[in-house]
């Protein structure tokens, strides 16, 4: 079961290298905000799966932590930052 | 291995899969709104079907309650975020993409 | 199998952390710096946790990527609302680095750095055998809770300090401009209604599970102060009646109360923050639970930019 978790983890830890793609182009500012939504939604799988194969309790706090605040970063971004984004200036 | 290792087992691959699939259509899918629906199936099946492996090698009822938790609140936070953000595009002029 | 999957993991994470710092200080358009530098800051947590550090990456967890992200998107919009026509995309990113000899400069660190690393005795512990000897005196069974606040106390005591004199210094620069709010919808709402409260619930619990377990005053403080962030994005405003004293009194209540028991500690045993093992336990709690109310008051106060009732329109 140890293999499994770990194996899951790395599979998930890819998946996130994955979602950096979407971060880089957008075009839009809400598709950069979503893809770091979905880092977020993945970091709590691969915190539980750490917590549940080598980690330990504490893991699942800092999983129950991450839940919560990326919540509020994603109000920040729609309340504040996307009245002023300039859309599509994908220059990178 | 047990009964319950080869059913936790199989929970968490699907929910593997799932996030996969979340990954993929987020970089494949051609605009915020179905970028926006992939995400959430990462969100609620993905997550879901991990917690749900997970908390059957819980070693107690409080671990399963946390696990719980943390899916309900990523479920919570998952479903008001996307929907503020769709409104927001909507309010911004995006148009959904039509073939 | 298991160490070579781990290992693995270790090297995805990192490469990962290395291409989002270079992306954020690369990257052309600020918006998307902010982004790459908030998933920085989850991908970092993930690091801490494979490094063995679970208060560190709590930390990071609440402060790095969460309050910190809500800060620079407040900060962004702020910047661009006061100069709408000013060309925020930064010149040139990586490019800005300018000459080969800077460059060579850069490598040569990053080689020696790498060095210094690779060259660590494998068998280094560090100070864990002397603090696992002593924990039994210090008030708490967590080792690093112990260290923070009792064996380092003085340390974290000019942490405290500093992140008052950083909002002293902030609202010493002045307000800027009033921004327009528009009413929030009933899912913002709702949500800042069941976020708020179970925020400040986690925050009480890890301010709790500090002693035995990771967590403590900072982390705790970080996820008030989200919760203070997220009632702010939904439109709520502190009363003008607590916006005067008592909001000065809970951002001065974590360092006085730890200034008070330096002091205190000074005059009874002769050394600074020498907590007698008897109190320790107890008095390690009365400073965690002012610092975390300081902490997150100090962080919300930083996230509004000006002293209320200087310009109460943000």
């Amino acid at each position: 079961m140890q293999t499994l978790f770990l194996t899951l983890a790395l599979f998930l830890v890819l998946n996130l290298g994955a979602g950096m793609w979407r971060v880089l182009r957008g075009p839009t500012a809400a598709d950069r905000m979503l893809a770091a939504q979905l880092f977020g939604t993945t970091a709590v799988a691969i915190l539980l799966l750490l917590a549940e194969a080598t980690g330990g309790a504490a893991l699942r706090d800092v999983a129950l932590v991450f839940a919560l605040l990326a919540a509020v970063t994603a109000v920040a971004f729609v309340r504040r930052a996307w009245l002023y984004t300039e859309d599509g200036n994908d220059s990178e | 291995m047990t009964a319950s290792d080869y059913l936790c087992a199989a929970l968490l691959i699907i929910g593997g899969l799932f996030f996969m699939a979340g990954t993929f259509g987020l970089l494949r899918f051609p605009d915020v709104f179905t970028r926006l629906h992939a995400l959430t199936k990462a969100d609620n099946v993905g997550l879901g079907l991990t917690v749900a492996g997970l908390a059957l090698q819980a070693e107690s009822w409080a671990v399963a309650g946390k696990l719980l938790l943390i899916w309900l609140l990523v479920l919570l936070a998952g479903a008001s975020v996307s929907h503020l953000i769709a409104q927001g595009a909507l309010q911004r002029g995006m148009r959904p993409w039509k073939r | 199998m298991e160490t070579l999957i781990a290992g693995a993991i270790d090297v995805a994470l990192a490469l990962a952390v290395v291409g989002l710092a270079w992306g954020a200080l690369a990257s052309a358009d600020l918006f998307k710096a902010i982004v790459l530098f908030v998933a920085f800051g989850l991908v970092m947590a993930l690091v801490w946790v494979r490094l063995n550090a679970p208060d560190v990456a709590l930390a990071e967890a609440a402060i790095g990527a969460g309050v910190t992200g809500a800060l620079l998107l407040a900060a962004y919009a702020k910047l661009r609302a006061a100069s709408p026509d000013a060309n925020v995309a930064r010149a040139g990113g990586m490019r800005g680095i300018g000459s080969i000899s800077i460059r060579i400069l850069i490598l040569l660190l990053a080689a020696a750095l790498g060095c210094a690393v690779w060259t660590l005795p494998s068998d280094y512990a560090g100070l864990g055998k002397e603090v696992a000897a002593n924990i039994d005196r210090s008030g708490v069974s967590n080792p690093v809770t112990a260290v923070l606040l009792n064996f380092r106390g003085y340390d974290t005591l000019l942490e405290v300090m500093v992140l008052l004199l950083a909002l002293m210094g902030t609202w010493s620069v002045g307000a800027t401009a009033p921004q327009r709010e528009t009413a929030p919808g009933p899912v913002l709402d709702s949500l800042s209604r069941l976020l708020a409260p179970l925020l400040i619930l986690v925050a009480a619990y890890l301010l709790w599970v500090g002693a035995h377990a990771p967590g403590g005053a900072f982390q705790a403080g970080a996820v008030l102060a989200a919760a203070g962030v997220m009632l702010l994005l939904s439109g709520w405003r502190l009363p003008a009646a607590l916006a005067a004293l008592p909001l000065r009194l809970a951002l001065a209540a974590g360092p006085a109360t730890f200034l008070l028991l330096a002091v205190i500690t000074v005059l009874l045993e002769g050394r600074l923050l020498q907590l007698p093992p008897l109190w320790a336990g107890r008095l390690i709690l009365i400073i965690e639970t002012t610092a975390t109310i300081s902490i997150g008051a100090t962080l919300i106060a930083l996230f509004l930019g000006a002293p209320p009732g200087k310009e109460d329109r943000q």
